[in-house]
């Protein structure tokens, strides 16, 4: 199969071939990363600009180990650092960037949306690092990548997914991928933090934490974010840990295989307990491992991929 | 100069329905009469006095007293760049409308007497529709004290409201509602709770949630037209409630009209004709505030368009330039343009059989004039304000050639049936394109 798309801003638009290939892609890719020498001449003479309008540590270095480990020139920005700050607007420093040809352009944006309309400006591949509330395709592969690496498969799992879903674009575009792949997505949280019509996304809304658990293959915690208190979304740290939070108790009743997930950053002791980070059902440094593993695939496949022959 | 409309069928709700062929005299209608029945264009002649007269063949048409929107926003001063009265005022007539009330959120705020003449001065440079601005309630639509109503009536503000902030004291809406009673000015009230709002772009449900937008609750709008309701009943003066758009804010003052409380209220054409999904794809020139509801909520829209519920239809004439809408969609200004589609999209509910073509004109003419206290109607002596509207010509929209100097309407390309194809004010042809 070869992959044709020029963008990856979402799950919705990626189809179940074009996953699998992803993941079949990724999965070929994580050797390199375990190489004495980690790097592969595959994207020479490519440039990878990193456009970063929001914080980020992870996503961000991943993305630039994976333009690096495949020979790719890149490059950071950050909005704080650039003409953003100067009153430029994003479709104008779209346009600046693409007089200097880059060949992928990766965006992470506070407001959803955001790589959508970089894509319609710009003829380089554009790929959604994280815009807003709306998506964040890759990491939702790399949370694909790394159940189907633990179980063998996605079809017929049951992933739970727990927190604040309402500002959770990971949340979102895993409740896509995950349902895509035949697998079961069940979202609970305080009833404040689930977004109206979530339902029509693919998942089924439980306000019953400790069935959601005990049910699961899966379980996968969101960040709680402090300043959530300020909108009345949830009363104290406190009570959201001793509700909501996943402690060792929680994880001792659930499924003996069980899977425990976070996309990060991890704010122990609250959502999480310290234990269960650390504890062994925990992927989640598996997760970052595989974040970078999926992210040289998609800028592999998206620079032409397979049609490179010889590429990898 | 005489100008004779002939053989069209002339609506002036509660006043005439028929063929009748008008003339007009130094800009009054200075006869009136109607056909026999059964025979067009022939009938007892009009205006046969020899001297030099403009005839209007009106055949197949509607011809209406000049249609008014009672709602849109002019940028001048401030915002030239956008639109300017100008600008707005050609927008207005060909759009059919022959007078057009701009909101004071312009910069400096209409909220006093020097920036209402400022408009009107302005308006009469221009000197093509009639121009009847409204003030703010509150000085610089803070919601904070009032403003020089006396001042502003004097200059020539014809209603007040805080448009595009509500008033959110409820203490300073009672006694703006009290204190306009004695100039009898309309309250137009802006019904949004902000904190219910919050940073809500769009409405709140499935669409919002799955593009990972911050939504926005119908009881936004309907809690505060629930309050504005209770404070006139309170104040017993004259409330209009702005821009309708869900399904409980059309109980809201359902309930109330029948319980005899007089407010009135009005809808803008995309409220009607599109809803939330328009916004897919991160449509920036779907963005308004309100926001495009759900399709329950445009059915209940439609419905209180049909049994009178909502009185007005009026644009929200909203203009941007695309600096504010190629943007992130959080960012983008909210408001679409609307003076050079309404009438065709209002039209499209007399084919589609949710109003008759009087109710048509009752909410673009008679109940904003009414409204508004404007002595308008194709009465013998009344200034020639005429609209005549082709309800049949089928065209396409095309943005490029509005008089607007902004773009940002969701209706581009749109293909359409019925439209306003000549304007006239005081006896002077705007717009003509029958």
């Amino acid at each position: 199969m070869l992959f044709t798309k020029k963008d990856i801003l979402d799950m919705e638009s990626l189809s179940v071939d074009e996953i699998n290939l992803i993941l079949d892609t990724a999965d070929r890719m994580k050797e390199i990363s375990i190489r004495p020498i980690k790097k592969v001449p595959t994207l020479r003479g490519k440039t990878v600009v990193l456009f970063f309008y929001e914080p980020s540590t992870r996503t961000r270095i991943s993305f630039d180990i994976a333009a690096k480990r495949l020979s790719a020139d890149s490059l950071s920005i950050a909005a704080s650092t650039s003409s953003i700050v100067k009153g430029e607007t994003l479709a104008d420093t779209a346009r600046n960037l693409e007089a200097m040809n880059p060949d992928i352009i990766v965006l992470r944006h506070s407001s959803a949306g955001t790589s959508h309309l970089l894509a319609g400006l710009v003829k380089s591949s554009v790929i959604n690092a994280g815009d807003g509330m709306h998506a964040h395709p890759t990491q939702a592969l790399l949370d694909l990548m790394t159940v189907r690496e633990k179980r063998g498969g996605i079809s017929g799992l049951r992933i739970a997914i727990i927190g604040d879903i309402s500002h959770s674009r990971v949340a979102r575009s895993n409740i896509i991928g995950f349902t895509k792949m035949g697998a079961e997505v069940v979202i609970t949280g305080p009833p404040t933090m689930i977004p109206k019509g979530i339902e029509t996304l693919g998942a089924s809304v439980s306000y019953n934490v400790d069935k959601a658990i005990c049910n699961a293959d899966v379980i996968m915690m969101l960040r709680i974010q402090k300043e959530r208190q300020k909108s009345f979304l949830f009363p104290t740290e406190r009570e959201y840990s001793k509700v909501y939070g996943l402690t060792k108790e929680r994880v001792e009743n659930a499924r003996s295989n069980v899977l425990i997930m976070h996309p990060g950053p991890v704010n122990r002791g609250v959502e999480i307990a310290y234990e269960v980070v650390d504890g062994p059902y925990s992927i989640i440094l598996d997760q970052v491992t595989n974040g970078v593993a999926v992210r040289m695939a998609l800028l592999y496949l998206v620079s032409g991929g397979a049609r490179n022959a010889g590429a990898d | 100069m005489l100008v004779l409309i002939k053989n069209g069928r002339v609506i002036d709700p509660g006043n005439l329905d028929g063929i009748v062929d008008i003339l007009i005299k130094d800009g009054k209608i200075s006869e009136i009469k109607e056909h026999k029945s059964g025979v067009r264009g022939q009938g007892s002649r009009v205006g046969d006095q020899g001297s030099e007269v403009r005839i209007i063949d009106a055949s197949g048409k509607i011809v209406t007293p000049g249609l008014i929107d009672m709602h849109v926003h002019l940028r001048e001063p401030g915002h030239e760049y956008k639109e300017t009265i100008k600008s707005g005022c050609l927008a207005a007539a060909h759009g059919g409308f022959t007078a057009i009330c701009p909101m004071p959120n312009t910069n400096p705020v209409n909220d006093n007497g020097q920036i209402t003449e400022y408009i009107l001065n302005k308006a009469a440079i221009a000197d093509t529709v009639r121009v009847y601005p409204v003030a703010a309630i509150s000085k610089g639509l803070n919601g904070k004290s009032l403003c020089e109503y006396g001042e502003l009536k004097e200059a020539g503000a014809i209603a007040l409201s805080d448009d595009g902030n509500p008033v959110s004291n409820s203490q300073l809406m009672r006694r703006a509602m009290e204190y306009a009673k004695g100039f009898s000015m309309p309250i137009i009230s802006h019904c949004e709770d902000l904190d219910l709002v919050a940073n809500g772009v769009v409405n709140e449900g499935a669409v919002a949630t799955s593009m990972g937008l911050a939504g926005i609750p119908n009881a936004a709008e309907s809690t505060m037209i629930m309050r504005d309701i209770a404070l006139y009943e309170l104040t017993a003066s004259h409330l209009h409630i702005a821009h309708v758009s869900t399904k409980e804010s059309v109980l809201a003052i359902r309930n109330a009209k029948k319980r005899g409380v007089k407010v009135t209220a009005e809808t803008a054409p995309h409220y009607f004709t599109l809803t939330e999904d328009t916004i897919k794809g991160y449509n920036t020139n779907a963005k308004m505030n309100p926001p495009l509801r759900s399709s329950q909520d445009r059915e209940a829209i439609l419905k209180g368009l049909a049994d009178g519920i909502i009185d007005v239809i009026a644009t929200d004439h909203a203009p941007h330039s695309y600096i504010e809408k190629e943007v992130e969609f959080d960012q983008a200004a909210n408001g679409i343009i609307g003076l050079e589609t309404s009438v065709s999209l209002s039209l499209k509910l007399v084919h589609d059989g949710v109003i008759s073509l009087t109710g048509l004109v009752e909410k673009m003419s008679t109940n904003p004039a009414k409204i508004l206290g404007l002595n308008i109607g194709i009465k013998t002596g009344r200034p020639a304000d005429i609209t005549i509207i082709d309800p049949d010509r089928s065209y396409k929209i095309d943005s490029s050639k509005f008089q607007s100097l902004s773009r940002n309407t969701p209706f581009n390309g749109w293909d359409m049936k019925g439209k306003a194809v000549l304007t006239m004010v005081g006896g002077k042809i705007l717009f003509d394109e029958i």
